[in-house]
């Protein structure tokens, strides 16, 4: 073979694996879709599961899943954001500081499972808070904190020191540099880390099996200590039924899921989009 | 004055705040490992360490219990080289098209496809290996049980392609032009600058985007719980049920098991030494990561 030959030979293959790869994509995709279009309607996002296929529905699964989300994010973004701003606006250069960013790193490559366990230990046993939406929360919210660090990091290293010393030129005091200069300027990148770690808990299931949400819920919570399902643990539920027909459930419970999940990243990108426009201009 | 004071006060206290934030982080490893160390501790009063870590035999809820952890950690080696094998060539060659083939319109529209491709929950891909991989691995093997490893090896390997493309991407972006330009300028094709000079230049971050991904592999949970089943097998055969230790520790959960009995603490043994072979990968891992390309060391 000549080496031109092998070049082009090698040119195809790359080709060939990248193009295959965003049809695997659409595979899974039209796979989910065709499974459970013919279960998607208004009333399977109005009923509760039931064990008779045709009567079955996500409510109590969308209601959990909006509850444990809005609860995750109510103490995870304070945290991380806090966090990020520590770091990259205070924290003195150092040894201590330097294993911190370690094991904050460190933190975010943990397996969401060992998660689940520290959430079992502490929340449900300890605290005795039991399998409620709250030990739930808490759990997604420790596994979250680490991804909303980072990624607000970014966003306040990204801003420019010239925004900070124009403030102090001013006389202002650190604190009011960081809440009324660098923070709302590195805004825009702050909250597209938001809503990536956000979507990431949206899809987490094995910690919140863990931490005990159940299968099958006839009614939606209505306190932060209720009993809870959300989206995936229902999706597994179904999934993992010998019957055919739950199967079309699980598919019609996944493109919920995904619609959910894929708006949240577009809001991401468009979030992250604008920002770069009105920054170059 | 006093203005100058209560405003030294809030800057002070607001520093104060954060600080408490930051704490937060570290506690959480603090209580993961005290945790780990206190269930193990008393779970290997009652079972000895080499019991555990040698046996071949994986039987803690039936009599005569048995804590082999073995073949759990076989199930999971069998996840972990099934899915790298098929994401790491595959991930390399997608990265090599991103950085060097592609134009850049068109990169621009692959890359966030691929994305997605990192966004799907693994609960998705279990789901899509037990109603599409394996019908299909079915139609090729007739012998594919329903729950089989080589299912979930194709859907963790498709799980952890975009991440070891992504990696390697960035490992490319980092090597100079001038390197590229040097091949090109003793009339290298551009295969041969690809296989003679941009691969082994990355090496060194292309071996730290495997270990990060073999982490991944190993923590990875719903997928291989859905597809792969719940038989913990010493000897691997790819089209049958096996179980992983992520798969273990879900099946118990998903049981009513008392706190503090052996079963409730064999979650723990086994989630200890996933937390040690995924923490002693990532630190690695990211130690390689931080390294400069071979020759721009200096």
């Amino acid at each position: 073979m000549t080496r031109q030959r092998k070049q082009k030979l090698f040119h195809g293959l790359c080709f060939f694996m990248t193009t295959l790869t965003v049809v695997i994509l659409a595979v899974l995709l039209t796979h989910v879709v065709m499974e459970g279009i013919e279960w998607i309607s208004f009333e399977f996002l109005d009923r509760f599961p039931s064990r008779k296929p045709h009567k079955a529905g996500i409510k109590s699964a969308l209601f959990g899943t909006l509850w444990v989300i809005s609860l995750t994010a109510f103490f995870a973004v304070p945290i991380g954001v806090a966090t990020a701003v520590y770091l990259q606006e205070y924290a003195p250069k150092n040894r201590i500081m330097e294993w911190v960013r370690i094991n904050i790193a460190n933190l975010a490559g943990m397996p969401s499972i060992i998660y689940g366990l520290l959430g079992l230990a502490i929340f449900v046993r300890f605290f005795g808070f039991e399998r409620s939406i709250l030990s739930g929360s808490l759990t997604l919210a420790l596994l979250i904190v680490p991804i909303i660090i980072i990624a607000s990091e970014g966003a306040l290293k990204s801003v420019p020191n010239s925004l900070r010393e124009a403030a102090y030129a001013m006389g202002a005091r650190k604190w009011q540099v960081v809440i009324f200069q660098v923070l709302p300027s590195a805004l825009p990148g702050i909250m597209t880390g938001i809503i990536l770690a956000i979507s990431r808990s949206v899809g987490e299931t094995a910690p919140l099996i863990i931490t005990g949400a159940l299968g099958y819920v006839a009614f939606t919570p209505e306190s932060i200590s209720d009993p809870y399902t959300v989206l995936p643990v229902q999706i597994y539920n179904w999934a993992a039924r010998p019957q055919v027909e739950f199967h079309g459930l699980a598919a019609a419970g996944i493109v919920v899921l995904l619609t959910v999940l894929l708006s949240m990243n577009l809001l991401a990108v468009i979030i992250r989009n604008k920002s770069q426009k009105t920054r170059t201009s | 004055m006093k203005n100058d004071s209560t405003s030294k006060f809030i800057d002070r206290s607001f520093e104060c705040i954060l600080l408490i934030c930051v704490a937060v982080s570290v506690l959480t490893s603090a209580s993961v490992i005290a945790l780990l160390g206190k269930e193990s501790i008393s779970f290997f009063t009652e079972v000895s360490l080499s019991d555990f870590l040698f046996g071949t035999r994986w039987e803690p809820l039936l009599e005569p219990k048995r804590f082999g952890v073995l073949p759990l950690v076989a199930g999971t080696l069998f996840i972990v080289f099934g899915s790298v094998l098929i994401a790491l060539p595959a991930g390399l060659l997608v990265a090599v098209y991103l950085s060097e083939y592609s134009p850049k319109r068109l990169r621009e529209v692959l890359k966030p496809i691929i994305e997605v491709l990192a966004g799907v929950p693994t609960v998705v891909y279990g789901f899509f290996a037990l109603s599409f991989v394996t019908p299909t691995l079915k139609a090729v093997f007739p012998t594919t049980e329903i729950f089989n490893a080589l299912s979930g090896a194709v859907v963790v390997g498709i799980m952890i392609l975009p991440m070891i493309s992504s990696l390697c991407d960035d490992a490319f972006k980092a090597i100079p032009n001038s390197l590229r330009e040097g091949g090109y300028a003793v009339g290298a094709t551009k295969y041969e600058m690809v296989t003679r000079i941009l691969i082994p230049a990355s090496g060194v971050r292309i071996g730290a985007a495997l270990i990060l991904a073999v982490s991944r592999a190993i923590g990875e949970t719903m997928a291989v719980t859905l597809a792969a089943g719940a038989t913990p097998k010493l000897f691997v055969n790819p089209l049958e049920s096996i179980q992983t230790m992520t798969a273990y520790i879900v099946q118990v959960s998903l049981g009513d098991t008392p706190a503090g009995g052996i079963e409730y603490q064999t979650c723990f043994a086994v989630g200890t030494l996933l937390f040690l072979m995924t923490l002693t990968l990532n630190i690695f891992g990211a130690k390689l990561m931080k390294r400069m390309p071979v020759g721009l060391s200096s």
